[in-house]
């Protein structure tokens, strides 16, 4: 009966993707007013990777982005700035950000060119009083001037932040990753792609795991994300006595001009609000962004405090109602759609083998592994024309 | 509070992210003193066994409490609108006067028949107080009806148990049950108690079954609706909120402006969705998309109200669905939802599964 029902849903469901490298993602989206080209993306390289842009001259995006690290800074639960200052949030991956319709764990920012911006001011990342030291270096060192000639058609003198912004996104946005076992699977019909516990997993996937309501997948592509944000019992449960006074002493900083970016990342309590410090909607307490689950496996630890270390952690987090050890109260303000699974131990190593197997053909976190340079070039054969339609922020 | 000291305050507080401006700006439009109040309704607690209880139940009132307690400006009072309990018993009661202890403010109660036909009020009244009262409130008159009675050759006389009795009335289009009424002798004493009150003192009358007729078969309905209404009619401004609906309704009859509130456990299905047979719900009741049956939360919520010279807005907090308000509109004479009150705004009904 379940082979029957995965030929069928594979069958159905087949695409031909344009290359291999895209399998199981849609068409990338590009802004209109930021086209891809070699020179932009080769300079967001650069930018992203210039460890001078920060107050110590120590730390690049590339940091708590890593390439070899599944571009986050694994096994951190929590990233580590100038100082080895720590934040509150578990690093991100760049890994197919491009398709997110918000960016950051609370969705404060509405796209990649927006995001890269913060992370040079805030006083736990990269700690520069503003951002003049970057434009400074940007339009006195000839490579750099020379590669915003080609990026933009700009002279030193007219060189400003929105450019470094949009090579940096341009770059980020070569880093899709698609085409694992899965997708072979499931998208171009390989019955042998994945395991037999795989295949089990991604059933209870859709079905008793629930898992498929956020972690969406389409007909012809998977992003394995509802671009929504969910109450599901991380973090809230240490805050829930002080969520009063806590909520209002935030908005109250918020509406005197309190920097979102800086408050969320340096005082745990507050980050653990979630959405709620973006859009101050009570039904937002305590609530993050679905992330996607392609190259999951790659990025331990996990949730938006990097508290839970393993998948099967997480797995069982969700099998127990939203709370990470069974018994624990759940806290007040849980998304509805959370609940315990009943799941049994053998369901729970399937769900986890399914996740596993979301891994994009050739991505293998080299233990030990420094070499940026070929972590970049194996990375760089997402590159999209610059006529990509999209634009879809 | 003058319109400006709402508006400094809101501006830094929690309302301020969950009302629409819109409302405020009509909220305080007259002369009298405006206050909130927040309304939690029909949550149906749940036994299970021992000291297990539905979950999902559960889940609703809890976080109807929580979002209250965190309302600022904070509301001067809480209504809780009935149907606690879903079978009557003691550990439902008592459980649910557990959670609702939560509350960081003053609650008043309104009796549901799912917390009345087991023991006929007796153990509510013993945790709650009185079945039928009223106070005062800053200039407001609020009365609250035990409206869910029925005769008394039916609760007395025709069933061999309480749980016999409860589960009967618990039933839907169930031709065991019997019609809700408030009754002969709750009547009389409303108008005693309305003797004293200024005509044109704005009231707001309470009630668990709505005091105007829509659906007898879901007891959507009050026997003696108009004999109450008729008390109601000499008063120049009157609100009739009402749970067990699990919807939005409202409705206007003369001066008596009518408001239905939202379950915290489960919505009832809505007429254009459930119409398996010839729909006999009013043009009132505005069409909700289905719930979302993944967000067990979805299309439940509870409702914070504005009370503008003698009117209740309703804000209504929805959850996973799209939040909705509910205002009186002075110049139309009756309550308008914000989101739909011309056809050409409503957006249309899922009609497919």
């Amino acid at each position: 009966m379940k082979t029957k029902l995965l030929l069928m849903l594979a069958g159905s469901f087949y695409l031909m993707p344009l290359y291999a490298g895209d399998l199981g993602l849609p068409a990338l989206p590009v802004p209109a007013d930021n086209p891809q080209s070699v020179e932009k993306i080769a300079l967001g390289d650069r930018l992203f990777n210039d460890i001078r842009f920060s107050s110590t001259g120590t730390v690049s995006c590339a940091t708590c982005h890593a390439p070899e690290k599944g571009f986050t800074d694994s096994p951190l639960e929590t990233s580590k700035g100038i100082n080895d200052l720590r934040g509150t949030r578990n690093a991100p991956t760049v890994l197919n950000a491009a398709f997110n319709k918000t960016q950051f764990w609370d969705g404060r920012s509405p796209s990649l060119e927006d995001q890269s911006q913060h992370p040079f001011l805030n006083p736990v990342e990269m700690g520069l009083a503003s951002h003049d030291p970057i434009l400074e270096i940007v339009k006195s060192e000839p490579q750099y001037v020379a590669a915003f000639e080609a990026s933009f058609g700009v002279q030193p003198d007219q060189i400003e932040m929105a450019h470094v912004m949009k090579a940096i996104a341009a770059f980020e946005r070569t880093k899709i990753a698609g085409n694992s076992a899965w997708d072979k699977w499931y998208f171009a019909g390989e019955e042998d792609a994945i395991s037999a516990s795989a295949e089990r997993g991604f059933i209870l996937f859709l079905g008793n795991g629930r898992c498929v309501s956020c972690h969406v997948i389409e007909q012809d592509q998977a992003l394995f994300t509802d671009h929504l944000f969910h109450n599901i019992g991380i973090g809230m449960n240490d805050i829930q006595p002080r969520i009063s006074e806590l909520a209002g002493a935030f908005l109250k900083a918020k509406a005197a001009g309190a920097d979102v970016d800086i408050a969320v990342l340096t005082d745990p309590e507050v980050s653990h609000l979630g959405r709620f410090v973006v859009d101050e909607q009570l039904s937002s307490m305590g609530g993050f962004k679905t992330p996607t689950l392609r190259n999951i496996a790659l990025t331990p630890p996990y949730m938006h405090d990097g508290s839970l270390a393993t998948l099967r952690e997480v797995v069982v987090h969700y099998q127990n109602g939203g709370v990470t050890h069974e018994g624990d109260p759940v806290n007040d303000f849980l998304s509805g759609g959370i609940r315990p699974l009943n799941l049994t131990d053998q369901d729970i190593d399937d769900l986890v083998a399914f996740m596993e197997a979301l891994t994009t053909e050739g991505l293998t976190p080299p233990a030990t592994a420094l070499n940026r340079a070929e972590g970049s070039q194996r990375f760089a054969t997402g590159v999209q024309p610059a006529t990509s339609t999209g634009g879809g922020e | 509070m003058k319109r400006r000291d709402f508006v400094k305050i809101g501006s830094s507080s929690l309302i301020a992210g969950c009302l629409p401006v819109s409302m405020v700006q009509l909220a305080f439009a007259g002369e009298q003193e405006n206050f909130t109040f927040a309304y939690v309704s029909d949550s149906h607690i749940q036994h299970i066994k021992g000291n297990k209880f539905v979950r999902n139940w559960d889940r609703g009132l809890i976080t109807a409490v929580a979002e209250t307690n965190l309302l600022e400006p904070k509301p001067d009072f809480v209504m809780f609108g009935g149907d606690l309990a879903q079978m009557g018993s003691k550990p439902e009661l008592g459980h649910g006067a557990e959670l609702l202890a939560k509350l960081n403010y003053k609650t008043h109660m309104v009796m549901g028949e799912h917390d009345y036909y087991l023991d006929l009020g007796e153990y509510w009244s013993e945790l709650f107080g009185p079945q039928w009262y009223s106070f005062d409130h800053k200039g407001v008159h609020f009365v609250v009806l035990n409206s869910i009675l029925t005769d008394d050759e039916w609760t007395f006389n025709r069933w061999e148990n309480g749980e016999r009795r409860m589960a009967e009335m618990a039933g839907l289009d169930n031709p065991n049950g019997s019609p809700f009424m408030v009754g002969e002798k709750q009547r009389e004493w409303l108008a005693k108690d309305l003797e004293k009150i200024d005509r044109n003192t704005p009231l707001v009358v309470f009630s668990h079954s709505p005091l105007q007729k829509i659906y007898k078969g879901w007891n959507f309905w009050t026997d003696d609706a108009e004999q109450v209404q008729a008390l109601l009619a000499p008063f120049a401004k009157v609100n009739v909120i009402y749970g067990h609906v699990h919807q939005i309704q409202y409705n206007q009859i003369g001066n008596i402006s009518f408001n239905a509130v939202m379950a915290t456990a489960w919505p009832w299905p809505y007429p254009s969705t459930y119409a398996q047979a010839e729909s006999h719900l009013p043009i009132m009741t505005v069409p909700m998309n289905r719930a979302d049956p993944f967000n067990e939360r979805d299309a439940t919520g509870w409702q914070f109200m504005n009370m503008h010279s003698g009117r209740v807005d309703l804000a209504y907090n929805l959850y996973n669905n799209q939040d909705r308000k509910v205002v009186f509109d002075t110049s139309k004479g009756h309550p308008v939802d914000k989101g739909y009150q011309d056809e050409s705004a409503r957006i249309a009904p899922q009609k497919h599964y």
